[in-house]
């Protein structure tokens, strides 16, 4: 798909706008319909369009695979860390009224917490996901390719 | 009146994608009309009044869950082998259907205002999504404040799911061809030896 | 409306759904191809959220966002909620299936239970 214009120049268009919205999605999940699972998913699909059009290496290079490793495990451990700050204060795990003076103020802090954590953990996931769909075909050519390299080699071992 | 015609014309349209998607052989079409599937329950999630469940189901079972299955069609036969009608799965479906039926008949009607679900917990959190956490969104609310502990254990279900694709396929894997090509090699060398 | 079909007429939204699940359930159990029992279980997971939906619909209510007015009925957030993360959950789940079948098909070179089996049974009887 890399050739066609028409689809690459409307990528370039798009990839911004699904992030933008993605971002909305996340952070106006209190007022309206959405959250944090529902804006990684968005989130990922940014990239997983990047990797469709403009090909798999240069989405990897947008997306390196150190991402996968801070994306996944900080959104769980923020979403943790967030619970384990109730604890510190005094309170249950995962109560939000003690983490700023006034109650609702703690509850939006601590929604606006958990909600990045898990928008965070999803979308860092959904990429890992196609990323390792996809690379497995490479995976797979790369091993025909040293299975075919071998068997010439071994021809040659036989005739000298 | 109206509620039941919408109602029962998108199940109808759901019965009939999925029956396409049973009888169809390319596997291409049938992942197509899973991901069509998806979009249609999500126009029902929204006369059903669960907008945040039509999003995510849009975002997700039309989206991402199309895509990965379109990556794993790269990889395997596009093809299904052709299968006759089988007697005996479609005379269990049915007797477990009739089953449900005589199960559901227990339930309240749909819509019932008076239903036991409409009345343990669920005034109290569309009352205290406005007083106790100041959240319009009583779905935000439930999710993320008075049920964080559920949303916790499906985090770490997402973070685990992620973690067994990594060991099944995220690294370097001997395929039948490569155990093979090692138990052609041993021999080699044994043979050299 | 007769005593008999009353009951049946107030639900039926529910007898609908379990129509779509059996239709799902029977791709699970009677096809062989993997790509497509996975796909079965996709449709049969997603009836079952919309059972759990339907449950949820208060007659003549919203969706559950504070309006502002006090007399608005809204429909019940909870099965929302639980059905909003069986979703991410459960394509989490379908992409570890989808690894499986890749796996599978990279070891035995096809996708097909039968096929597999008689596979397996061919090696027992070889060794």
């Amino acid at each position: 798909m890399q050739d066609d214009v028409v689809i690459r120049v409307v990528a370039k268009v798009m990839i911004p706008a699904v992030m933008l919205f993605a971002l909305y999605v996340q952070f106006h999940g209190d007022y309206g319909p959405g959250g944090g699972f529902q804006a990684g998913v968005i989130f990922a699909s940014a990239f997983v369009l990047n990797a469709v059009v403009f090909g798999l290496n240069k989405g990897r290079h947008v997306w390196p695979a150190k991402y996968n490793l801070i994306g996944i495990c900080g959104g769980v451990l923020i979403y943790g860390f967030t619970g384990v700050g109730g604890m510190v204060l005094g309170e249950n795990f995962l109560n939000f009224n003690v983490l700023s003076d006034d109650p609702i103020a703690g509850q939006h802090l601590g929604i606006l917490l958990v909600e990045f954590g898990v928008g965070l953990t999803v979308a860092a996931v959904m990429v890992m996901l196609f990323f390792t769909f996809a690379g497995r075909l490479n995976h797979i050519r790369l091993l025909a390719k040293s299975d075919a390299h071998d068997r010439v080699v071994a021809s040659k071992k036989v005739k000298k | 009146m109206a509620g039941f015609l919408v109602n029962a014309s998108l199940i109808a349209l759901l019965a009939l994608i999925a029956i396409l998607a049973l009888r169809l052989h390319r596997l291409f079409a049938v992942v197509m009309l899973s991901g069509a599937f998806s979009l249609v329950a999500a126009a029902q999630f929204v006369v059903l009044d669960a907008v945040d469940v039509a999003f995510t189901e849009a975002a997700v079972g039309a989206g991402i869950s199309t895509v990965l299955a379109l990556a794993t069609l790269s990889l395997v036969p596009a093809e299904e082998k052709p299968h006759s009608i089988s007697l005996v799965p479609a005379f269990i479906a049915t007797l477990t259907g009739l089953l449900l039926a005589v199960a559901v008949s227990d339930l309240p009607d749909f819509g019932d205002p008076k239903a036991p679900i409409h009345n343990h917990v669920a005034p109290e959190y569309i009352i205290g999504s406005e007083e106790v956490i100041g959240v319009p969104n009583i779905v935000t609310s439930v999710l993320a404040s008075y049920r964080s502990f559920d949303t916790f254990g499906e985090t770490l279900v997402v973070f685990t799911a992620a973690l067994a694709v990594l060991l099944i396929i995220g690294g370097y894997t001997r395929t039948a061809n490569g155990s093979r090509k090692a138990k052609r090699k041993n021999k080699g060398s044994q043979d050299a030896g | 409306m007769s005593a008999l079909l009353d009951p049946i007429l107030g639900q039926w939204n529910y007898y609908l759904v379990i129509v779509l699940m059996m239709i799902g359930f029977y791709a699970v159990i009677a096809r062989g191809n993997m790509v497509k029992k996975i796909v079965g279980l996709n449709i049969f997971q997603t009836s079952v959220f919309m059972l759990y939906i339907s449950m949820g619909k208060v007659a003549n209510g919203t969706a559950p966002i504070l309006t502002g007015d006090p007399n608005t009925v809204y429909s019940n957030p909870l099965p929302h909620v639980l059905i909003l993360t069986a979703i991410v959950v459960g394509v989490s789940t379908t992409a570890v299936g989808y690894a499986l079948i890749i796996r599978i098909q990279e070891s035995f070179g096809s996708i097909e239970d039968d096929d597999i089996i008689a596979m397996l049974d061919d090696e027992e009887e070889t060794s």
